[in-house]
This record gives structure tokens, sequence and C-alpha cells, in this order.
């Protein structure tokens, strides 16, 4: 089994990958982790991951970029049916719009928009930065066997803006931060994490493990 | 609910570990990338690394240690210090930081923060604000930034700094008292305080911890986001667990189980 990590020059996919194959290692599985901006590998690899981290248009710029990359994305994961993986703004990429800066549009996965967080507590600050709980929304394979809610495990976000989908059902998880802030997406083959598991220790890794055992 | 950060700094010379009083007079306490190992097994929520390299040339050990802790640790990293270009936090970004701090770079150019967030994302950009007190006996306090570790004087008031570049673009500031640094008296409470009700950023509270209240009195009476501490750490004085379950005790949110 492969993983292809997209990269499309937005920050470190170093500790993705490690964070990738440390969980395969521990789950079992025989997995070989590339890093790799080649539309082709993209094709070839049994699951794929889109990290992100920056401004939202600067990041759909830098996929635009590299040449036939996004119709390597939409063949293997719309078409194909691969498992996808979208990590904070890789995942607020799955959106139709993104409303940072200016208004970018999105791979239009998951039906929605990504909007600046207002937190209804005035004194909370933005990023929304640091450790937070997760609290369960809808069942999903992505977080099997891992304790969600105000005793469970904690995720490491740090955004200032978050995906807010248009239909509820595709929500896994929401984070508290003055109001529900989307945490968890999913939709078919496709799963996105605002939050980084490559900096979320236990709770991470764990994600990441049942991401490379899921079966959609 | 967001918990508030401990975050262990690590100051970093060539490569190595150490940590001056008030900036000079420097100890060696290691090997920074066993010590981020420890701090990540700990239970640190941060880790913070501050380069004290004066020449730019030893730029290559920096990035060393920094891409041999994002390997082996699965946790968030700020690295700082002689940041002055695109490409330096773009350098740091790829080695594996997850935030970088800018300091004399902003004092001298304010702008190059606006820049810094709209290419990288606010999120990853940290202002370092170095202040002391320069208001007299009686007068209303008054603090202004310096650099160069706390040497060098620059006129400019570190309150407005800092919601200018908050205004900017920084996603979180910095905030050091360069007169409590090294001191173990506790953080320069109003001044942290002063700027985290200024600003729409969260505020690391750093300088002064000699104690395990201190962490406590930087969320609760500095308003503080987040507190850094280091001595009281690398010196086995108090480990990390054993601080933020004080913390918790005295009623603040922490993330005690991974």
């Amino acid at each position: 089994m492969s993983v292809a990590i997209i990269d499309y020059g937005s920050g470190n996919l170093h500790s993705a990958a490690k964070a990738f194959e440390r969980a395969a290692r521990e789950a079992g599985i025989d997995e070989t982790v590339e890093v790799t901006s080649d539309p082709e590998a993209v094709l070839a690899a049994d699951r794929i991951v889109l990290p992100g981290v920056g401004a939202f248009a600067d990041c759909r710029r830098g996929l635009d970029g590299v040449p036939g990359m996004v119709e390597a994305m939409t063949e293997a994961v719309r078409r194909r049916g691969k498992p996808f993986f979208g990590i904070c703004v890789g995942m607020q990429l799955m959106c139709s719009r993104g409303l940072e800066y200016e208004t970018t549009p999105g791979l239009d996965w998951i039906p929605g928009d990504v909007k600046r967080l207002h937190p209804s507590d005035p004194a909370l600050k933005i990023p929304h930065m640091g450790w937070n709980v997760l609290h369960l929304q809808n069942e999903h394979p992505l977080v099997d066997g891992i304790r969600l809610g105000p005793e469970g495990l904690h995720a490491y976000f740090v955004h200032s803006y978050a995906l807010e989908p248009k239909n509820p059902d595709q929500v896994v998880a929401v984070s508290d931060y003055g109001g529900a802030v989307t945490a968890i997406v999913a939709r078919d083959n496709m799963v996105g994490a605002q939050f980084h598991p490559e900096k979320s220790q236990a709770l991470g890794l764990a994600l990441i493990r049942n991401f490379l055992a899921w079966r959609p | 609910m967001l918990k508030t950060r401990l975050i262990p700094c690590l100051d970093v010379k060539d490569g190595r570990v150490v940590k001056g009083v008030q900036f000079v007079d420097l100890r060696d306490a290691g090997d920074p990338v066993e010590a981020a190992k420890a701090y990540d097994a700990a239970g640190a929520d941060e880790l913070c690394f501050l380069d004290i390299t004066a020449s730019h040339e030893n730029r290559g050990t920096l990035l060393d240690v920094v891409r041999r802790t994002a390997e082996t640790c699965f946790m968030p990293l700020t690295v700082g210090g002689g940041v002055r270009t695109v490409e330096d936090i773009r350098g740091l970004l790829l080695a594996g930081a997850d935030k970088v701090a800018i300091n004399t770079a902003a004092v001298k150019n304010p702008d190059f923060v606006r820049e810094a967030a709209e290419k990288f994302g606010a999120q990853c950009i940290v202002v370092a604000i170095d202040a002391k007190r320069v208001s007299g006996e009686g007068e209303p306090l008054r603090w202004e930034i310096f650099t160069h570790g706390g040497r060098q004087p620059t006129g400019i008031d570190a309150i407005g700094f800092a919601r200018k570049v908050a205004h900017l673009g920084a996603g979180e500031l910095l905030v050091t008292s360069m007169d409590r640094d090294g001191t173990k008296a506790g953080y320069d409470l109003a001044l942290v305080r002063t700027i985290a009700d200024g600003v729409n950023v969260p505020v690391v509270a750093s300088g002064g911890v000699g104690n395990l209240d201190h962490l406590v009195e930087g969320v609760r009476d500095g308003h503080a986001s987040a507190v850094l501490a280091a001595s009281i750490f690398h010196f086995g004085q108090h480990s990390v667990a054993e601080a933020k379950r004080h913390m918790a005790e005295a009623g603040l949110p922490m993330r005690l189980v991974a």
C-alpha cells in the first residue's frame, strides 16, 4: 500500500510524513509514504493526503501551480474513489469557496464556505490556537475507538478560518470555541481535519491509523 | 474548551541548549532534540526554540535541530531568533517549525509582519516583544521595546507596537519582560495584561518564572493564553506534569491527558 502526501509548496510535510509512517508501523500496516508533487504518483497511490498551512488563496494558487495536480486528485479521489485525507488548509480546500482575504474557489467536494471564526465570547482570541477536545456529531470509522467529548483526547488547532459545511451530515466532529467549530468532515471516500493530526500526539496517531485501515 | 498552554522554552546556541540569567552567563543544558523528546513525553503543550547564535552563517545547525526535533516529536514547535527575511521563515517552516517568531526584523520594519502573514498565514507568525519598564516612580506605567537581547533601546512604546503588529497580521505575541527575565521574580503581570487586553490574538507570557504560582498568575492575572518558562524545567526544579497539575488545581483549564 502507498500513501501520497501532496507537496505543493505549502509548508512542512516532513512531520506529516513521519506521523503517517509511525502510525502505519504501530498498526502493523505495510505502507510506503511518499511526499510528492508528481500527479502520476498521486494517481498511482492507494491513499492521498492533502496537507496545507497558510492562507487559503495562497494554498489554492500553490495547488494550481502544479500542472495536472488538481486533475489527478479529482480523477483519483472523485472518480476512482481512493481514500482522501485533507489536513488543516488541505481540509478547507475541500469546500466550495474560501473567504480569506479574497473569495477563492475550493475543490467543491464538501459544499460550504470557509469563513472567519466569530466566537460568541469577544474575549476569545483569534486564531483558535492550542489544544481542544472534540464532540462527535456523526459516527465515522475515522474516529473509531478514540475517546471524544469533554473528558476525551485533545487535538491541536491553529486557525482563524473554518469550514462551514452546508450539509450537517458531513460533519463528523466539532470543537467548541465560543460556538461549534467544524473539526472533522467526511463524505464518501473523503475525510478532512481542521486540526493537525501530525501534531496531536495520541489522538492524531490514532486518527491516522484509522485512516490507513479505512475501506470506504 | 480550549486549554491553557504550557510551553517550555529552550534557548539554543550553536545547536546546544543554553539558558542565561539576564541573557549573559550562559549555561549548557544539553542537546535540544533530547530535551524536546523529554518535554514531548512529559506532556508539554508546545515547545519553543529561541536561537541566540550570533552569526547567521550557523543557520544550518539550527535548521538541522528543528528537522530532527520535528521527526521525533509530534508536538507544535515555535522557532525564533535571527529571522529576517521571508526566506528565513520558509526555511524554518520547511524544516518542521509550526510557528516562527520574529523579533528585531519586526521592530525595524513592521510591514515585514504583514508580508509574512499574507505569505504563510497569520497562524504561524509570532512576534516576540522584548520590553522593559521605562516609567519612573509614580508615573503611569510605560514599557519600551528593546532589541539585541535587551541591550538596545528603540524608543518604541511596547503597548502601541503590540497593537500594531497584531493588526498587521501577527497570529500570536510572545511577550518577554527584560526586567524579569532570569530573575525568578515572576512575570511582569502589568505588561502582559496590558498587552493581552489590548489585542485580539493570543499572548504568551514570558520572562521571570521562578515557581509554579507564577505560571498561574500569568494566566489569571496577566490574562495570557499561554505561559512560557525555561529554567524551572531545565534544571529539574519542577516537571511539566507537576506544573500542569498545579495550574489545574488553581482552576485553569489544562490538558492533563494526551
